[in-house]
This record gives C-alpha cells, structure tokens and sequence, in this order.
C-alpha cells in the first residue's frame, strides 16, 4: 500500500468558531433542558391582539412541556450538527436561530401557568429600538468616513434637550428641528476637533459627552427649575397607517408607531442607499477605508468628513428627541442612560451597515422591554443581567469569539494632509 | 525626500512646541480659557454679572479660602489623582483605557464586602487589607479588557466602554442581594464599612467636620511609586516602549501581551484603590453608581497632568478644587455646580486640542512660531 | 501634450527638498528620473501630480503656465500618478476603484457601475491589460494591482504619467510585462516619467535620462551613450564601487538549521511550506524571492516573533523551535529588522534609550527592577563613537537623527551584543548609497569574524553582492539553490526561479 500523502489541512480559525458555536448551541439544549422544563404540566398563553382590535386573532396557548422538550432536541440538533460538520457557512446562522430558540423556550418558562400580551411587548421592543438604531446609525455614518464617535451618548442628550427646549416653546415639530439641528450642531464641532484640529478621537468623544451632560444638567437645574414652562413640550402621538395597520400583530408592531419609528426605518433606508448605492457614498467610503487614496483622486477627505460626520451628528439629535418628544415631553438630567453607548454596540454588532444597526438595535430593543416585563412575570432571574445583555454581547463580537467584524481601515486616524 | 523625512518635518511642525508652551502656557489658558467661557454660560442663562463674579469668588474662597476648603478639595481630589495615575500609566503603555468609573465601582464593592465580612479584625489588619481588596477588584476588572486585548485584539475603548456600562448593573444586582444588602432596607445600599476598615480623618482634633482622611497620605505615596515604576523600573521601561511602538517593543523581546495585561491590571488597581478611598474615606458604604463619575473626570485630569505623576497630582488638586469650590458656588451664588463639569470639559478641550488654543490665542505663541518656521 | 517645470522649490520647514529644478517632459517619450532614496524626486512628483504646492517656480503646460490646488486640478490637466505605494481601496472592486471620483452616475447620483465596467473592459483592450474588474482589490496579485493603476489614470484621460519606483515590488518577470506596457503607452503618445533608483531599468526603457541628487538636477543624458558607472557617480556625487570586498569562503560549523518547517500567517494560511536550510559560520546565505513569498514570515520564526507550526529549528546544535524572542537574543541572535523605523526603534525615545531597547534587562544596565540610566548612558556614548553615529547628545530624541544616523543605531545595537547569528530582512531598503555600503560592510565583518548571517532581499543585485550561498523562495517553498562562491551566477536563472519557472 503506497502511503497517502498528508493533506495540507490547517486548523483554520473559522473551523475552531464553528466548533465553538457547536459547543455553544449543545451547552444550550442542555440549558434549556434543565432550567426551563416544567416542573408541572401547564401552559403559556401569549395574548395576540385585544379584544377591541378590528381583527381579534385568538390568544396563542402554548403547552410548556412539550414545547421545551422539542426546542432543546432542535437545539442539540443544530449544535451537533454544527460541531461534526463544522459548516462554516451556517455557523452565524445556526448561532441567531439558536439564540431565538433559547429566548423562546424562556418566554414559554417566565409565562407557564400566566398570560401576557407578546404583541405589546414586540410594540415595545420597536419603540425602546428607535434610539438605539438611531445612535447606531450616527456611528455607520461618522466612522465609514473613519471617523470613531464616542460622543453618540453626548449628541442623544443634546436632542433630548433641544427638543424639550425647543419644544416648549415653538410645538412639536420646532422642538424636531431644534433637535436636529443641535445634533447636527455636536456633529459639526466633533468634526472641527478631530478634523482640523487633530484633537484624538476618543478624548474628543468623551469630552464632548461630559460638556454635554454638564451643559444640559446645567441648564436644567438652573433655569428648568425655575422656568417650568419651558421643559413642557407636546409628544408625537402613533400614526396608524390604514390597513396595514389592522393587520394582527404585525399591525400594531409595524404600523402603529410614532413619527420616530418611521423616520428611523426610512433613515436606515436611505443611509444604506447613500452609502451603497451612490457617488458619493462611494466617495465617503472611500475616505473612510483610504483617505491618501481618496485624496489623491481630488477627493476633499476634510469636507467628506465633516459633512457626513454632522449628518451623523444629526440622525443622533432626532434619536434624541425621541426620549423628549417622542415619549415624555419633559427633559431629566442624563436621561439618555447610556442609551448612546448601546447606539456604540449596535453599530459594531451590525458590522458597521445601516440595516445591520438596527437589526441590532431591535435585538437590544427586545433584551431591554424583556428586562421591564421580567419584573411582570415575577421570575428569579435578576434583570440586570438582562441589562447587561447588549454590552456582554458587544464584548463577545469585538473579542472575535463569534465571527469579527471589520471596522473601516482608517478607523479613528486622522489624516493630515501633505 | 522620502515619506519618512517628510512625516518627521510634518511631525515636528505639529507637535515641536517647546516644552514651556506645552507644559505650562497651554494648560494655563485652557483653565483661564474655560473659566472665561463658563462666566459666557452664565451670562447666558440669565445671571446677573454681579452673581457671576461672587460665583468666581465663592468657588475660589470654597477651594483654597480656609482650612475646610483646603479639606474639601484634599478629599475632592484624593479619588482624582489615584484614578488619574491608573490611567497616566495605562495611556503611557499606549492604552486607551475608559474604564476607570467600572473600575472604581469594582476596587470599591470589594473593598467595602471585604470591610464588613472581616469587622471583627482590628484596624491595623482589616484596613490595609480591605483596601488591598479594593486594588485587586479593580485590578481583576481591568484585567478583563487587558486580557481580552491582548489574546484577541479587541480595541480596548470598545471593552472598557462596555464593561463601564457592566460595572454598573453588576453593582445594582449585588447590592440587592441579602449577603451584601442592608439587613432591613429595600433599598439598594451595603451594609456599612466598620470603623476599623475606615480610613481615618487626619484633622477632627481641630474640628470635627474636616472630611480629609488618610488617603491623602495613600495618593502622595501613589506618586511617588507610579513615577519610580514609569520612570526608573524595567517594567515602566517596557510599558513606555510599548505604548510609544508596539511592533519595535515586540521586536525587542518584550512580551506584549504580558505589558498589556500588567498595565492594564496596574491601572485598574490604582482606579480600585480610588474606590476603596471612596468607600472607606469618604461614603462608609456603597450604594449605586458610587463612583459618581469620578472614572471620568479622571480621564481629563490624566490628560491635563500630561500622563506625567507630578502633572497628575497638579491637574487632580485643580479638579478637586473646582468640586470642592463648585460646592461653595452653589450654596453662596446659587449656581448650579453643574457649570464645574462644564468648565472641566472646555479646559480638556482646549490641552487636547493645542491646535485650537493656537488658533484662538495665537499672540502668546506667535514667536515660537515664528522661529521654527 | 509637453510639460514644463521651471525652478520648482519646495521646502519642509528648514529641509529644502526640491531646489530650483528644471525639467521638461514630451509626448511620445519616456523620461527616466533617476536619483537615490531621499534625492527629491517623490517631492518633485507630488508636485507636479498637484499633492504639494511649490513654494517657488512654475508648471507649464503647453507653454501656458498653470496652478494646481489639489490632485483634482491635475488630474483635470491630464497629469496622472502611479503611486510607489498603490493608492487603491483594498475592499473596493476594480471598477470601483477606476471610477472613484469620476464616477458615471444616474438619477439620485446613482452609481453606475455597469457604465464603470464597460469603460474598464474598453481600456483593457486597448491598450492590452487583463483584468477583471469586479475582482476586489485586496484578492489580486500585486502586478494586477499595478495595471488598475495605470488603468486608473488612462481612466482620467491621462496624457502624462508619472510612474514612482513601479517596479519595486514586481518579479523580474512582471518587470518584462511591465516595459512593455510602458512602451505601447509610449507608441500611443503618452508622455511618462519613469521614476527610479535602479540604473539597469533606466537604462533599458528611457529615452532619456534626468538625474536628481540633493534636490537638484544634476545632469541630463541620453541612455544610449552613457554608462552604469557615469550614471552611478552621477546620482551618489562619488565614484562608487558596487563589489563588496569579502574574505575567502571558508564556512564552519552549522551555526542554523531549519528543518521541515511550516509557518502560517494570522490568517491561517500557509507562509512557509516545509523549508530546510542552514548558515554555517564564515558565510552569507541570501533569500532572495519577490515579497511576499513567505520571507518576513520566516525570518519572524527564526526570531522567536512568530509560531512555527510544524518542524524544527536548530540554533548550534540545540532546539530553539519554541524559544522566546529574549531568549534568542541572549543565546546571541542579532537581529536587523525589515523596517527599521517602525520595528527597530522608538522615534520618541532618547538615543539611549533605543540603544538598551533589547538589553535593558541585562545585568550591565539594570539591578533588580530598577534601571541603571548612569551605566546606560555612559555605555551609549561609547556606541556613538564606536559606531559613527551623529547625535548631540545620548539623550537626543532618536527620531531627530538623520535617516543614516538611526540605521546605524539599530546596527549598532544589535551588532554590538555577542553575536553569532545574524539575521536581517531587507537590510538596505530606501538607504541612500552611503548608508548601503556601511550596512554591507558590517554585515560582511560579522561574516569574517565568524558569524553566520541570513540576508532576505527582494533587490537581487543586493542579494548577488553579498551572499555566499543563494536561496529562492517562491510561494513558500525554497525553489532553487546556487552557489555563489564558484564565479558568478547567472542572474536570469535567479530570475526564472523568482518567478515559480522550476529550473
């Protein structure tokens, strides 16, 4: 028998990941086996629609026991699957569709025995999402041009402000404008500092967080206080859209939203057309993976760079007028609660794409109206872990344990020109 | 002319400020500056000139003016400067490090649950060791993003950044837990740090409302070993070499993984120790989001101090007394202190950006310019 | 289309890169720029392509005099660059790349890159070039990326071109190619400026010849009646010797042994692919191979920076296949890194400290944890002198050094331990005559004295100079050997191998 020779076959980085995720999945069937079977046959009962609701779709009842069992089997299914075959392709895939399986199996755990309305909450998952697409969206548009926004937190806050001012004062849509422009306004001087005077990105972001939180907090404890009048504006109210928006479920999720709602959904279209799809986000992108490059070509990377930088800064002040105008109407210090920081997350779970932000905001948006009803459902898990969900996530796809995502090559550099 | 010769002539135009410009006259405006821009703010939001100026006075008479001042700004300072050193050594090591606010919450829960679970000791024991409990939860914490940085590649301002927003929930889910909770509060809050594990105040003999306590003594002695290790030691040799070229530091036999994970470690420690001085010296318990953004003002003072010990402890006790006198400002003029985080900002602002202040003040340059040119 | 350049000065700061330079480029004609690493003539370049502005003269084209006030203007001209290092985005597509900044747009600046294609495809056949114009930029073999390119400025409607050190990074093979696009460009009308520091290919695709030294043209001359010699003393300002004067061959025992070695890259793929090789002492063994074969890979595992995946290395008998960079150092492996600048000392650091950079731990300059900065800094001084380097003071930063200068402190350096390895990756690149000739003086003394030492080099004439023994890596694999102590080796089988053709 001749021997055979040795195939040149390398441990490559993507086989171990989809092992990992393998393991991963298989540690979950486990998990889910344990933790959430029934100890008592029994079932939750999702409310689908409300009883005044044109089209009353039934509630969906589901038994806990079998439902559990089946969703551990599937998840042990893919885990293996996942781990002999190592697909590479799947690997992502299989992780999303497992993480989905384990929230469901939880769900149906939290609700056995209980009822609770699944469309209320998906209606809150889209709302708590709004800014956090929004910030991550300001983050796609200032860092494709390599330019790294920490400030997002400091550029909500001043939307939130500005539109509570503003608000006040001239109505709704002024306060929208106030919001936008403000946004537009930090966006603008981000560029100035690490555009034409080379300030460090990072320090610049952060400094531009702490002037904004003192500035605000400034403003409203010194005038707000006095002057309640004028932290007191008019909040947008939901726009059904006819018919889609009788549609169950889906309905009331997509279709029966405020004005924010749908300025996010149509930004994150048109970004993602501009940035794709155009000469100019070509140009931009340009910038942002190879300034010398772009320059060379007649490019002016500085005005790309301020341009789309004060963009950002104004998609981050409408995300911040959500939480004035777009809920309570009134303006607390630091209200943003890190929300921008989230914004941060998403961009970087996203992969630096617009759609990519808000199916990462939606993610997150979810974690955090799972975290209000945890209180509801009264289950011993503590909801801080919940909290901490989008930032332990973040960690994991920045650590590139899961498949990494590149960050624009230029990233955070500033360019000097000749 | 090579790339080289022409990025060094582009770099020396930047940055070949003579050391007296950047040592001393850009800080000095950036401060002037900010005061000058806060006074603007004021004036804006409707203050009369004659408050503004009695503002300025109270917030000078509330730092430096008497011996409580002095106290105040000692005690505001203390937290300041040890967090800032952390980060002066993370940024010499060339680490970007954000988490100094996770890291105090982190080095002060355990300093504080170290305090309370051995109260019986006596005070020459259990203090020392509560705050070596405050060094190494914060060392440990930072050693998270220290590790993950050098094992993955993970930018350390995205970990950091992330694990701030971490430290704080964590610190929400202990404190409501029954071992470290309050016996009878629903509340989060600790149980109180026992006499024995505080730090004690240095002057109640004079009066007992001087806050100032012995951390003071725990911040000079930071100095003083921060400069030695940075300056004098292998190990500062190696995290300066690092941060200033990574790949010439790697090629000379230097473990870089190992740099980053120590002075990540080191950082944390100081900003730990930071918090066990919060929580022994100053709060005597933990309740949530203690570090009241300390970490982050830290960050300014790392900055404003050069990355330099002796700028540190300069640029700390100028926040401090911005604190302590925004205090004063606030009960004397009715100001809100919020106006001392703005002028800390603008006075970031400006040291950051040295650019800008040339831009804007260009006559006290304008020889040094001249002459290079 | 002429172009005129009429007493171009720029200066940077105090250093006066161009000064008073005349030159005139023609349609249908290839102007060779000759002068070394750091003469001016990239400065002069990036004047003309509109990247700089000139503090002094005037451009004129035509006869008419113009102003550019970015790139824009001269591309606008008909002025176009082919950069040293190319300046195309690595995850854009090759029509992307083409178009950018002249993109066909639709309605809502739609971008058109069906357009885009079709006008790459039409340049390709024009003049000749092969290339697929959705391949992304980063999955292409440098020579391609070279023909986007000059596929980039024909797009502009380029009638000057200026190519900067095109050949650099090509094979001998993909050199031949090259010229022969630079002719068809030529026979087509185009005027080209072909920028270099290497006499051979100016000599071969000039037809005319302007040579720059300090700044300055310092002479101008027809190619068919001057010779290398004339040219070399014109560009150096000296007569210059290209042989190196070596001690007869006398090789000792195996200082380094590599056997059955695999290396991989970040990316998992394979750099090194089951190489054996040794350094004996007494001798200079040359790698010679265009970049990217695996070389940087594998001089990073002989110095303990990179993992090796499989087999062995032996370092005077003993396994040093996992031993730590430190350790290598210590067991007396020098090491002279690719480049220098970013990998062999700090810029911000004082010139002691850079001189102590792998040392500092020694017992000599530090007890305990603490350094020893008296014993250091003396030490220094004695370098400095020892080694001819220029400085103030040791404790000037060493960024302010002059270029030769900081070269011959990493030599410096790493030669000044107790050596019996040496290893270093492209020892002379973007060194001016001077600083060359001192670095292959010192590498062939620590041959004399009985060091082993390992050169990796993509100048060929470099690698032919100085090695006993020549290596050819390609695609990871040692592809041929010759023997260079026994009369002269022939170039064009180096070539050949260079390029994967087995002998």
């Amino acid at each position: 028998m001749t021997p055979v020779p040795t195939a040149r076959k390398i441990d490559t980085g993507k086989q171990r990941q989809a092992r990992i995720v393998g393991g991963l999945l298989i540690a979950l069937a486990v998990l889910v086996l344990f933790v959430f079977a029934p100890d008592a046959p029994g079932a939750a009962t999702f409310r689908l629609s409300r009883p005044t609701d044109p089209w009353v779709v039934p509630n969906l009842v589901i038994p806990a026991g079998p439902f559990t069992y089946a969703i551990a089997a599937l998840l042990a299914f893919l885990g293996v699957r996942q781990f002999l075959r190592g697909g590479v392709r799947w690997t992502s895939i299989s992780l999303g569709f497992g993480l989905a399986l384990l929230v469901a199996a939880f769900l149906v755990w939290a609700t056995t025995g209980k009822a609770f309305s699944l469309t209320g909450m998906l209606q809150a998952t889209v709302v708590r999402a709004v800014p956090i697409a929004l910030g991550g969206l300001a983050g796609v548009l200032s860092e494709r041009v390599a330019v790294v926004n920490i400030a997002i937190e400091g550029m909500l806050l001043a939307g939130a402000f500005a539109g509570a001012l503003a608000g006040s004062v001239l109505g709704g849509v002024g306060g929208l404008f106030a919001a936008v422009a403000i946004g537009g306004l930090f966006g603008f001087i981000l560029a100035a500092l690490v555009v034409t005077y080379r300030m460090d990105q990072i320090i610049a972001g952060v400094v531009i967080n702490l002037f904004v939180l003192g500035l605000t907090s400034y403003v409203s404890s010194q005038v707000f206080q006095e002057y309640r009048h004028l932290n007191n504006a008019p909040v947008f109210r939901s726009i059904k859209i006819p018919l889609l928006g009788d549609i169950p479920v889906i309905g009331p999720v997509f279709f029966n939203q405020n004005l924010f709602v749908y300025g996010a959904v149509i930004m994150v279209l048109v970004a993602t057309y501009y940035l794709f799809y155009t000469r100019t986000g070509l140009r931009a992108r340009a910038v942002g993976e190879h300034p010398k490059a772009a320059d060379t070509l007649g490019i002016n990377v500085y005005r790309v760079r301020y341009i789309n930088v004060t963009l950002a800064g104004m998609v981050a002040g409408f995300g911040g007028a959500w939480f004035t105008l777009g809920s309570v109407g009134r303006f607390d210090e630091g209200m943003t609660g890190g929300r921008g920081y989230i914004g941060l997350a998403a961009m970087i779970f996203g992969r630096w794409h617009p759609v990519g932000a808000l199916m990462a905001a939606l993610v997150f948006g979810f974690a955090d109206s799972l975290q209000q009803k945890l209180a509801l459902l009264q289950t011993p898990i503590p909801s801080e872990f919940l909290a901490m969900a989008p930032y332990i996530a973040t960690i994991i796809v920045v650590a590139g344990l899961i498949g990494r995502a590149r960050a624009p090559a230029a990233d955070g550099e500033a360019y000097v020109k000749e | 002319m090579t790339n080289e010769t022409t990025d060094r002539v582009v770099k020396a135009k930047l940055i070949g400020r003579t050391d007296f410009e950047d040592m001393i006259l850009v800080p000095v405006i950036a401060v002037v500056a900010a005061l000058l821009l806060g006074a603007l703010t004021m004036l804006l939001t409707n203050v009369d000139l004659a408050t503004i100026v009695r503002s300025y006075v109270a917030l000078a008479v509330g730092s430096f003016g008497s011996l409580n001042a002095l106290s105040e700004t000692l005690t505001a300072a203390t937290p300041l400067v040890l967090a800032g050193l952390g980060l002066a050594l993370g940024f010499r090591a060339g680490l970007f490090n954000i988490g100094a606010e996770g890291q105090i919450l982190m080095g002060g829960m355990a300093a504080v649950i170290f305090g309370f679970s051995f109260a019986g000791l006596p005070s020459a024991i259990l203090l020392p060791l509560s705050l070596l409990a405050g060094v190494l939860g914060g060392a440990l914490y930072a050693s998270i993003a220290g590790w993950l940085r050098a094992t993955t590649g993970a930018h350390e301002v995205i970990l950091t950044i992330m694990l701030n927003s971490i430290a704080y929930r964590l610190v929400d889910f202990m404190l409501s837990m029954p071992a470290i909770q309050k016996a009878g509060r629903a509340d989060p809050i600790s149980k109180p740090v026992p006499e024995a594990a505080e730090l004690p105040r240095l002057l109640t003999w004079i009066d007992p409302n001087l806050r100032v306590h012995a951390g003071v003594f725990l911040m000079l002695a930071a100095v003083i070993v921060v400069y030695w290790v940075l300056f004098k030691s292998k190990l500062g040799f190696e995290f300066r070499a690092s941060g200033k070229n990574p790949e010439a530091a790697r090629f000379a036999g230097m473990r870089s993984g190992l740099i980053i994970v120590s002075a990540m470690a080191a950082a944390g420690g100081l900003a730990g120790l930071a918090g066990a001085n919060q929580v022994l010296g100053v709060l005597g318990r933990a309740t949530p989001g203690f570090s009241a953004g300390i970490g982050f003002t830290a960050i300014s003072v790392a900055l404003l101090g050069r990355s330099h010990p002796v700028g540190v402890l300069i640029a700390g006790l100028l926040f401090g007394a911005l604190e302590a006198g925004g205090r004063q400002m606030q009960v004397d003029a009715g100001v809100s202190i919020d106006l001392i985080s703005i002028i800390q900002a603008l006075i970031i602002v400006f040291i950051a950006a040295p650019l800008l202040v040339r831009a804007i003040f260009p006559w006290g340059f304008r020889k040094a310019a001249g002459s290079r040119e | 289309m002429d172009v005129e350049l009429r007493g171009i000065t720029k200066r940077f700061g105090e250093v006066v890169a161009n000064a008073d330079v005349n030159l005139t480029i023609r349609a249908g004609e290839v102007l060779g720029l000759l002068g070394e690493n750091g003469a001016g003539k990239s400065t002069l370049m990036n004047v003309l392509s509109g990247l700089y502005r000139p503090d002094e003269g005037e451009i004129l084209i035509d006869g008419k005099p113009v102003a550019f006030d970015g790139p824009g203007d001269a591309i606008r001209a008909g002025i176009g660059m082919v950069h040293q290092h190319f300046m195309l985005v690595p995850v854009f597509s090759v029509a992307e790349n083409v178009v950018l900044g002249v993109e066909p747009t639709g309605k809502f600046d739609f971008l058109d890159l069906k357009t885009a294609r079709r006008q790459v495809r039409e340049i390709n056949q024009k003049y000749g070039l092969e290339v697929d114009p959705d391949a992304k930029i980063e999955t292409l073999p440098v020579g391609v990326q070279q023909r986007v390119e000059i596929i980039k400025v024909l797009f502009r409607s380029a009638d000057v071109l200026i190519l900067d050190e095109p050949t650099a990074v090509l094979t001998p093979q993909e050199v031949l190619e090259f010229f022969e696009i630079v002719k068809a460009l030529r026979d087509a009308g185009k005027a080209l400026v072909f920028i270099t520091h290497k006499l051979n290919e100016i000599l071969e695709i000039a037809d005319r010849i302007s040579v720059i030294r300090a700044g300055r043209i310092v002479g101008e001359g027809d190619p068919k009646k001057l010779n290398r010699k004339e040219l070399a003393e014109m560009m150096v300002g000296r007569p210059v010797s290209f042989d190196v004067i070596k001690a007869p061959y006398a090789p000792g025992r195996d200082i380094l042994e590599v056997k059955d070695v695999t290396i991989l890259r970040d990316n998992d793929e394979i750099a090194v692919d089951h190489v054996s090789l040794s350094v004996k002492s007494g001798e200079i063994v040359g790698i010679a191979g265009v970049q990217g074969n695996g070389q940087s890979a594998l001089i990073e595992a002989l110095t303990g920076l990179r993992r090796v995946a499989s087999g062995a290395v032996l370092y005077l008998g003993d396994d040093i296949t996992h031993a730590s960079v430190r350790a290598r150092h210590k067991m007396g492996v020098a090491h002279i890194p690719e480049d220098r600048h970013r990998a062999g000392m700090i810029a911000d650091f004082t010139v002691a400290e850079n001189m102590v950079l792998d040392t500092y731990y020694d017992e000599r300059f530090s007890s305990g944890p603490q350094i020893n900065w008296k014993a250091v800094n003396a030490r220094t001084a004695e370098f400095t002198h020892d080694f001819d380097i220029r400085t103030p003071s040791v404790f000037a930063q060493a960024g302010h050094l002059s270029g030769g200068n900081q070269q011959k402190l990493v030599v410096a350096r790493e030669l000044s331990r107790e050596t019996k390895l040496v290893v270093a990756g492209q020892p002379t690149r973007g060194l001016d005559v001077g600083s060359i000739e001192y670095i292959h003086q010192r590498l062939v003394e620590a041959r004399d004295t009985g060091d082993g030492v390992l050169i990796v080099s993509s100048e060929l004439d470099e690698i032919l100079a100085l090695s006993d023994r020549i290596l050819v890596m390609f695609k990871g694999r040692i592809v041929a050997e010759f023997d260079a102590t026994k009369g002269t080796v022939d170039k064009g089988a180096i070539g050949l191998a260079m390029a994967g053709v087995a002998a």
